[in-house]
């Protein structure tokens, strides 16, 4: 057993106990008691464990704590700050547009692929700023939703599009 | 369950606590009975609070807000907002003054569980009642205070006020000053007109959405207790016949003796294995060695509907009305078909998961179940411990859509913590999931109708054959060997004389249920509006092809036939929404004969549930070449009489309209002799981001009828109108889904010869 490995999450340096091999997915839902990856197939086929890691969207079930290395890991808690970091915004919002965009459009039903949603949804956001209707589809469809809220999914991720600007985030808070 | 008689304990003393209030205690039960509103039934099990005292159901605290104690469960389908909202318009509070509790097994009475969408519809009137009640007691202790007779007090956001003077005026909170009320509730109170609803009928934002986007809410995968161990289940990869349990042959636990932290609990067939470390937990249930007896009992995915056809029944005549055998006689035309339908599985997007923690004499079980009642009653069974020793604690899980393995987990978690003296949280994997859920059931039809030379329908016949649903959980029969045994329905388990035909005024009508043993077949359960994907399937195709044979557009031939007024208003409000024009057959030879690879089709059709009026439009491409279907824009509307909150409702439609586009085209459970191998979403795919039509959601809104189901009742006619759809754009029909590109392919090749 490894004793003590370093990982960066949501701009915090962790020590961790969990064997290298142990997937990241383990170590954040269990060593550090986060709630957004969840576990979903554990095949890296629906999305539901996803995070950044350096800003590119990952399954954290099948990505083992060995590979992260000094890579900055952000999860579903750490979006705020990562997006006020991309958009150097002074503070972070208290969510990120598209966080507000998914309760505005009410888009969520259960609620569970949420996660893989919003951070997939921010990584796309973070490249293509206005993507259009088929680029959406195309970056979201290894996400699955057994609720059947990917309308209102796309219209939230077309509506963060929209706030072009991180500041005008408060303009859609009410 | 056995009702009790004895005093009431006080068991939400604390928890109300923690919602401001004061209150010191629950009035044991007295003479008084509450009278049921609109005959909705509500049974006193051990530990629960007495249905007839208006605190069961309302506090009122301090802070002048309110807690409603509702006995159903959130699915992410909004009820748990659209059910406050009934009783903050009857109490004229405002949405920010009113809340719930979590629900427990003892703090409400049992209500049934949260099933055939029928929250609202169950649920709604009880609380609506005991709000008006509260207020009328509010302002007669009102009244009192200000002395002033009642219809002199106008009442907002819980501050009562005298009309002519609205400075004399107090709070509900110092009425009551967080007390109980101390009366019976008696559902006598006078509810408000619907033309006074500000409130009911209104697009409030879902109480549960914030924190779901913040990545704040706790689904029950995120409870985490202290010294609690991980555990996971055992088992073959996916299921053999049910009645075959898994017998194990041969545990090899020296297999996991690299995994330090590991060990492996057995009671008879149930193995387990628990650690500390959750991956660890993972691993070991994966690479413990274990060899089972897997009789080759299963007629195979290719095999299934052959074997439905030859086995001994239970049969049923569900309705019989008129002469149908002259009606069909005298018929000018007769379409008869025969239907199949796949098992499909719920498949929730997170696999399930519950956290036990038993004590020698206690239990308590934190899980995502749909009906906390009858999962204490399964707990009892594997743990040997009285009802009232075991609570059981809601949380909501990943969208379940029906009894997938909820219980089993909460089974395996109670059985492991049994065993183990320490609390277990059991999450099982995409594999148990997939390969041990209880099946929305396979379905095979005999359909026949006929109609006059008029072009209206005369006769109509349905023979289903399916089997019920399962009752023994896999976690109890591995471990006790219980039997294998099913439901006996009927239920929505047989023939529905709800969606069957019933939309369209027949004269002559029969209906057969030919109930099929389920014990060498897969497990079945609910699966959302169980069934009814199948039953549209067959009965809206079967309209269609009327409508064909009678030289008329499918719109128009539902319209001359159809039953009543609310059928007519989903029908027209889809059709017009669409923009339907008439399609008439020449058209359809016209789009066969073209000479492009994609074409397109539109579909209409009507269906239900058990209650409210459903119609959908479907718009699909269809690939010649691939034979693959794509959903272009789905339209649905539903009339579900009063609707509490659209916003919800739409919200639900829409995911009918997408989950039933995944179950027409794409979901179907795949099994050989041994084993379910559609064990993940390669093998078990559902519709994805890209393949997405369109949606839009049309609710039909009647503020002043009663409410009935939404949940489900899109789920048949979508389906239906997509395979309606097929025939419209390449003049081809299947009479088995999903409609995969392999079917779609062979039957216009087929066509081609």
């Amino acid at each position: 057993m490894a004793n003590g490995v370093g990982i960066r999450v949501n701009e915090r340096w962790w020590i961790v106990k969990a064997a290298p091999e142990t997937p990241l997915l383990y170590v954040l839902s269990g060593e550090l008691q986060l709630n957004g990856p969840r576990f979903g197939c554990g095949l890296a086929q629906c999305g539901s464990c996803s995070v950044l890691i350096d800003g590119v969207e990952t399954r954290s079930c099948v990505t083992p704590l060995s590979a992260i290395g000094s890579r900055a890991v952000t999860s579903l808690e750490g979006l705020p700050v990562w997006y006020a970091r991309q958009r150097k915004l002074p503070k972070p919002p208290v969510l990120t547009p598209v966080q507000q965009a998914f309760i505005d459009e009410q888009a969520i039903q259960c609620g569970y692929c949420y996660n893989g949603m919003t951070i997939k949804a921010c990584e796309l956001l973070s490249k293509t700023a206005q993507p259009s209707e088929a680029e959406i589809r195309s970056a979201m469809n290894g996400h699955l939703c057994r609720c059947g809220s990917y309308p209102r999914i796309l219209k939230a991720i077309q509506r963060a599009s929209q706030a072009a600007v991180g500041e005008r985030t408060e303009e859609h808070r009410q | 369950m056995k009702p009790v008689t004895e005093a009431i304990r006080f068991p939400r003393r604390d928890l109300l606590k923690a919602g401001g209030a004061l209150l010191i205690g629950f009035a044991i039960r007295d003479a008084a009975r509450a009278q049921e509103p609109e005959g909705v039934a509500v049974a006193l099990g051990p530990d629960q609070p007495d249905p007839s005292r208006l605190d069961t159901w309302i506090a009122i605290h301090a802070d002048n807000t309110a807690t409603i104690f509702i006995g159903f469960v959130e699915l992410g389908q909004g009820c748990s907002t659209a059910l406050l909202q009934l009783a903050a318009e009857e109490l004229d509070l405002d949405m920010s003054q009113v809340k719930s509790i979590r629900l427990e097994s003892h703090t409400m009475p049992n209500q049934g569980g949260t099933v055939a969408s029928a929250s609202i519809a169950r649920g709604g009137p009880r609380i609506r009642s005991a709000a008006a009640e509260a207020r009328q007691a509010l302002l007669k202790m009102a009244s009192q205070k200000l002395d002033t007779p009642v219809k002199r007090l106008t009442v907002s956001r819980g501050v009562v006020s005298v009309a002519s003077d609205p400075k004399k005026s107090v709070t509900y909170g110092a009425l009551v000053g967080g007390k109980p009320f101390h009366l019976p509730y008696t559902g006598t109170a006078p509810l408000k007109s619907w033309r006074e609803y500000k409130i009911v009928g209104a697009r409030i934002p879902r109480r549960d959405m914030p924190d779901k986007a913040a990545g704040k809410y706790v689904h029950m995968q995120h409870v985490r207790i202290p010294g609690m161990l991980h555990g996971r289940v055992v088992r073959p990869r996916g299921q053999g016949a049910y009645g075959d349990g898994a017998p194990v042959l041969k545990v090899e636990e020296e297999s996991i003796a690299d995994i330090p932290g590991a060990r492996v609990i057995r009671k008879r067939d149930f193995i387990g294995v628990l650690s500390v470390n959750e991956w660890d937990a993972v691993r070991a249930a994966r690479q413990l060695k274990v060899t089972w007896d897997q009789p080759a009992a299963l007629p195979g995915t290719a095999g299934l509907h052959q074997q439905m056809r030859g086995a001994r029944t239970t049969d049923r005549m569900v309705l019989n009305n008129g002469n149908v055998t002259a009606a069909f006689d005298a018929a000018a035309h007769v379409v008869s078909q025969t239907y199949q339908g796949p098992y499909q599985s719920h498949a929730p997007f997170g696999p399930n998961c519950a956290l036990a923690d038993v004590k020698p004499d206690t239990a308590l079980v934190m899980c995502s179940t749909q009906n906390i009642y009858d999962t204490r009653r399964k707990i009892a069974q594997v743990l040997g411990l009285a009802l009232e020793k075991i609570t059981i604690r809601y949380y909501e899980g990943s969208g379940t859509y029906g009894r997938s393995c909820y219980d089993d987990a909460s089974q395996a978690a109670a059985i492991l913590s049994q065993a183990a003296g320490q609390p277990v949280r059991v999450q099982f994997m995409r594999w148990d999931e997939n390969g041990w859920d209880n099946f929305g059931p396979a379905q095979l039809a005999d359909i026949r109708a006929g109609i006059d030379a008029a072009g209206k329908i005369v006769a109509y016949e349905y023979h289903g054959w399916q089997h019920n649903w399962s009752i023994t959980e896999t976690s109890q029969q591995l471990a006790l060997g219980t039997r294998a045994a099913e439901s006996p329905g009927p239920g929505s388990q047989e023939v529905s004389p709800f969606n069957l035909g019933a939309m369209y005024a027949i004269p002559n009508m029969r209906l057969v249920n030919h109930r099929v043993d389920g014990i060498r077949y897969l497990k079945g359960a609910n699966l959302r509006s169980p069934l009814d994907v199948s039953f549209s399937f067959a009965s809206e195709q079967t309209i269609d092809e009327l409508a064909f044979l009678a030289g008329m557009d499918p719109y128009e031939f539902r319209q001359r036939n159809i039953r009543d007024e609310r059928w007519l208003g989903v029908l027209n409000a889809v059709a017009q929404t669409a923009g339907w024009t008439p399609r008439r057959p020449a058209d359809r030879s016209d789009r066969r004969r073209a000479d492009t690879r994609l074409v397109n089709g539109r579909g209409i059709a009507l269906g239900t549930h058990t209650s409210s009026y459903a119609a959908a439009v479907a718009d699909i491409e269809v690939d010649r070449e691939t034979g693959k279907i794509v959903g272009r824009h789905m339209y649905g509307a539903l009339d579900a009489g009063l609707c509490v909150n659209p916003g919800c409702l739409e919200n639900q439609i829409s995911g009918m309209l997408v989950q039933a586009t995944s179950r027409m085209l794409k979901e179907e459970v795949t099994f050989g002799s041994t084993n379910v191998t559609s064990l993940d979403w390669n093998s078990y795919p559902i519709l994805r981001f890209e393949e997405c039509p369109a949606v839009t959601a049309m609710v039909v809104q009647h503020l002043d009828a009663k409410s009935s189901g939404g949940g489900e009742e899109v789920m048949g006619p979508a389906a239906a109108a997509i395979a309606n759809a097929l025939f419209d754009a390449t003049g081809v029909r299947l009479r088995e889904y999903p409609l995969t590109p392999a079917r779609v392919l062979t039957a216009l090749q087929r066509r081609l010869v």
